[in-house]
Parts: structure tokens; sequence; C-alpha cells
């Protein structure tokens, strides 16, 4: 019955109006930075470039399509929480708003089957957001700029990728790109089960990313022993994948947090939800 | 099918919700095939009791059978055969009619074809509706797709909370004629929540009438409502001449009693054919005769003892 059960979410996220905000707003943002690249986009390389230029001297199609997609991914993936939020958020809270709530759980399947099949088909359109995401700037900046070798300038230095070096990298920096997501996705879904309106667990999403960011990010001892165990702390891991050599533990030990955030908050929803009184 | 078999038993159902008591001890038991009436003024705990019998709320105590089963541990298998609507008929207003029909009838548990969800929209009256959006139905068009998702998987058990609460006179007698074409064409066994004691004595054979969270009586409604005597008016040619023969056969007469042409008396039903023979021996004409039964009386007896 979950597959029945996630088949009927899909159909319900596919007529959401909501769920095309996303879609479109990466649509517009991509398409807003790769034009400016195109018109501007050697003031940018000069920016990146300018502190090396009396040591190196770069040659071939810097400004390209695999520059491109890395600089739409950084930007992006700070914003993309709050689209996913947006459609996750609203998935049983929506259902309480709009109170087919009662019909939905007076129907011969558990609770826990609701949920998970919310859940994945939530997980789903976080993936479809993200292919989008990933189609457009990859492709689209592919043929627009063309390829070539990625600079990746890092705090300590500047790391440059070779052409062929650089699709797996992409492939698996999406990926963990993915399970950020899918935590972020999580996150509002369990918060979803709290509330009887959408808007609370959209803004309370973002809330948890602000303030765990700014806790992440504040140089302040007494937050050094929660740093690293922190979801937000690990959102960025996908960039490990552009460094070399690979700082394969890191990766692994961020992949790990986020996994035990979903599994938590996992079972967090499950408990709440079948607990839950339904009383819209 | 026996016609004794219990299909629901709830027995001193309670729920609290903190110190909100909304229902303290309420019982009683439904057969199959009856059209049972769960009467009760509003906040008296009905719609709590049909959302526990759902499994939308946990009980705090109490015990809850339906079809035999004991609902916490079967609620997958009760819950298939049964077909609901709770309070507001309820819809993804960006889907249509179909679709909504076609989402719910897939959690159903039986494989329900497409023509089948057709007939059902036909069945309720909404033939040539299907793929309009549900945002644009009346409040009256969704009671009727509601009672299609209630009956799109053959279920033994209609539970339907305040079906006609917001419609219009006419929606409220279609939704009546469709609750009696199910008990009298498809035989189901149909337990209807209402405030409304018209509605219950119309339509239903049995019920309980329940007051701030408890049971007060329940039983059959015309054992329940026997011996309750009736207001029956009487149309007639000339009033004065009626009132004298009422007062010769000792029926008390008020001012309330005179309605323009007409003579409301207080009697019981047998007394109905004596008064019309009087009237007809003392060459009073009778142009109509509609015995109205002092329900609200009754009801509010019951819940202000």
């Amino acid at each position: 019955m979950i597959w029945e059960s996630t088949y009927n979410e899909f159909i319900k996220i596919a007529a959401k109006p909501r769920s095309y905000i996303g879609i479109g707003a990466i649509t517009l943002i991509v398409g807003i930075i790769l034009m400016a690249m195109k018109l501007d986009g050697m003031m940018y390389i000069s920016f990146i470039t300018g502190p090396f230029e009396q040591s190196l001297s770069f040659e071939g199609n810097i400004l390209n399509g695999n520059l491109m997609a890395f600089i739409v991914l950084q930007m992006l993936i700070i914003h993309v929480p709050l689209l996913i939020a947006f459609v996750t958020g609203d998935l049983i809270s929506g259902e309480g708003a709009m109170g087919t709530i009662r019909l939905l759980l007076t129907k011969p399947v558990s609770r826990t089957s609701i949920l998970l099949s919310k859940y994945l088909a939530g997980s789903a359109y976080t993936f479809i957001v993200l292919l989008w995401m990933a189609f457009m700037a990859i492709v689209i900046g592919k043929l627009l700029f063309g390829t070539g070798d990625l600079m990746v300038l890092k705090s300590d230095g500047l790391v440059i990728l070779q052409e062929q070096d650089v699709a797996w990298r992409f492939f698996y920096g999406f990926l963990v790109a993915y399970l950020a997501l899918v935590m972020i996705a999580t996150l509002a879904l369990t918060l979803s089960c709290f509330s009887e309106n959408s808007i609370g667990p959209i803004v309370s999403t973002m809330g948890i990313i602000i303030l765990f960011t700014i806790i992440g990010t504040l140089d302040v001892p007494v937050f050094d022993s929660i740093r690293p165990f922190l979801f937000t702390t690990h959102m960025a891991a996908w960039r490990s994948f552009f460094e070399d050599p690979l700082p394969k533990a890191d990766i692994w030990n961020s992949i790990i947090i986020l996994v035990i955030h979903i599994i938590g908050l996992l079972g967090i929803a499950i408990y709440k939800f079948n607990k839950k009184d339904i009383l819209s | 099918m026996n016609a004794q078999e219990k299909i629901v038993e709830v027995k001193h159902l309670v729920k609290h919700f903190g110190k909100f008591h909304a229902v303290e001890d309420v019982s009683f038991d439904v057969y199959r095939g009856d059209v049972f009436g769960f009467l009760g003024p509003n906040g008296a705990g009905k719609s709590t009791t049909i959302r526990t019998m759902l499994s939308l709320i946990k009980p705090t105590s109490g015990e809850l059978q339906l079809f035999g089963k004991d609902l916490t541990k079967n609620r997958n298998y009760i819950l298939s055969k049964i077909g609901c609507i709770v309070e507001k008929p309820d819809f993804y207003k960006y889907l249509s009619a179909e679709k909504n029909i076609e989402i719910f009838a897939r959690l159903s548990g039986v494989p329900i074809k497409k023509n089948k969800i057709h007939e059902m929209i036909e069945f309720v009256g909404l033939k040539g509706r299907e793929k309009d959006k549900v945002n644009g139905f009346s409040h009256g068009m969704k009671q009727r797709l509601g009672i299609a998702q209630t009956l799109i998987h053959d279920p033994e058990l209609i539970i339907l909370d305040e079906p006609t609460t917001g419609l219009d006179p006419q929606g409220i007698i279609d939704i009546r004629n469709l609750i009696l074409q199910l008990r009298n064409e498809q035989n189901k066994t149909i337990l209807l929540s209402s405030h409304i004691l018209s509605e219950i004595e119309l339509i239903a054979n049995r019920m309980v009438i329940i007051n701030k969270g408890r049971t007060i009586i329940q039983g059959s409604v015309s054992d329940l409502l026997n011996g309750q005597e009736l207001i029956v008016s009487f149309k007639v040619d000339d009033m004065e001449k009626a009132k004298q023969v009422v007062l010769k056969n000792n029926i008390p007469l008020s001012e309330e009693s005179l309605d323009g042409n007409n003579l409301l008396l207080q009697i019981s039903e047998e007394k109905i054919s004596f008064i019309n023979k009087e009237f007809c021996e003392n060459n009073i004409k009778v142009f109509s005769i509609e015995p109205k039964r002092k329900l609200e009386d009754y009801f509010l007896k019951l819940i202000n003892h």
C-alpha cells in the first residue's frame, strides 16, 4: 500500500502550483547568472586569477561551463533549501489545513506508511529540483561557455582540476548535495507533523538553518563542541569533491552526520504522526 | 446475513483533552442493516466519538469493537470496511472530482476501475462535472462527492457526521434521499450523526442520544418516540364550532392552539381519528390533518434531565 500512497503523493505534488515555484526560481536565477557571466564574466575571472597573475600564467578557456556549474551550485545551494522546505513543509500540515487529513487517515493504510510515502515523494521532488539545477548549470552552462579545466578558489589557494577529471566530481558532489537537501526535506516534514498550517514549518525550517549557520560560523569557543554535529556544518560537504587530494574522511564524516540526522528526524516524525489526534 | 449482528460496539468511551472532557461515558451498539441515528446537541461529543471510531483520535479509555474486532489491534481491517465523511467533506481543491475519488479509492485496499469511479460520480448526481476542479464546487456538490468517495469501495458500514450541515433545503432533501436509497437499494448499515431530531426520525430505525459526553438513551426510534404526544394541526372551515367540539371532549385548548384556520391540538396518535370523526358528525369540514411530533420537547426533556 505504501507504493499506492507514494503514487498519490506524486500526483498531489505535481498538481500543486507551489511545486513549480522552485523549478521556476532556479530557471530564473541560473538564467540570470549565466547571462551576467556571458556579458561580464571576464571581470569575475580576473577577480579569481588576479592574486596569482604575477606567479602563474593562465591559458585556454577559463570561463567555461564547468566553472559556471560550480558557481551556480555554490550560489544556489544556499537558496534551494527554502524552495525544498516550501513544498515538503506543506506535506502534512497542508493536509491538516485543507481538511483532507481526516479522509486520508480513515483509509486502511497505516499512518507510518502515509508518512513514509510523503517522505519518499518529497525526496523525489527534491531530486527533480536538484536535477533541474544540474541540467541548467552543467548542460546549459557548457552549451553557452564551452568546456575546459575547472578553477576553484579556496581560502588557502587555487585548485585547478583538469577537464577530464571534473565530471565524476560533479556527479558525487551533486549526490552529497542531494543528501543535504533530503536532510532539509526531512526537517521540514518533521516540523510539518507538529503544525496545522503550512507557513509554520517552512519558516521554522529556515529559522533553524539560519540559527545553526550562525552558530556554525561564529568563532566562539563555547560552540566548538557542538559545531561538528550541526547539519549545517555538513551542508557544503559537496565542495570537498573539488579539492585535490580528496578529503575522504571528511566527506564520509559529513555523510554519516547527515544520515544520522535524517534517521533521527524521521523517527521523531513517525512517532509524532502516529500519536497525533486529528482535530482539524 | 445475521440481522442482529453487532457491527459497532462502543463501551464506556472516554476522551479527555487535558482538562477538557469531550467524552465522559458513551456506549451504544449498531446492528447490521441499521440506519442508526447518533443524536446530541452541538458540543455533546458526537464528532469526538466518531473520530475515535475511525482512529483519528485515541480514546482515553473504553472499548471500541467494530465488525467484532478491537479497533486498536485491527485498524486497517476495520477501516477497509468503512466509508465515511467526518464533518465537512474536504477534498484537494487543485484536483478534479475524478482525480480526488481516484486518490482515495487507491488507498481503499481494493482495486477500483475507472468506470466504477464514473458510476459513483453519476450515482451522486455529478455526471458531467468529473473533470472540473473541486475548487469550484458548492458545499452541496462537495457533500455529494463525499458520498461518492464513501461508497467507492463498497463498504459495509457508512459513517456520516452531520451530512446535511450547511446545505440548502434542496441539498438536505437530496442527501436524505441518497441515504434512503443506500438503505433501501444497497442494504448498507449507516451511522448518521445529527443534532436535528426530525432528520433522524425520517431516516433512522435506531438511535442513541448523547449529551455532555454521556449516553442519555438508546433504542429503536419508534420505541423511544412511542407514547409521546403529538401536535396535530386540523384545518377546518368553522373554527368556533371546532373549538366547542374539542372542549366537549376534554381536550385542553390555549391561545397557542389557534393558528389561522388551523387548530393545533396536543393529543396522542390514537385520538386523531376520534376527533376527526367528531368534527364530521358535527358538520365541520376538515380540509387537512397534519401530525407534528413534539420532538424538540422530547429531546430537550432528555438532555435537560
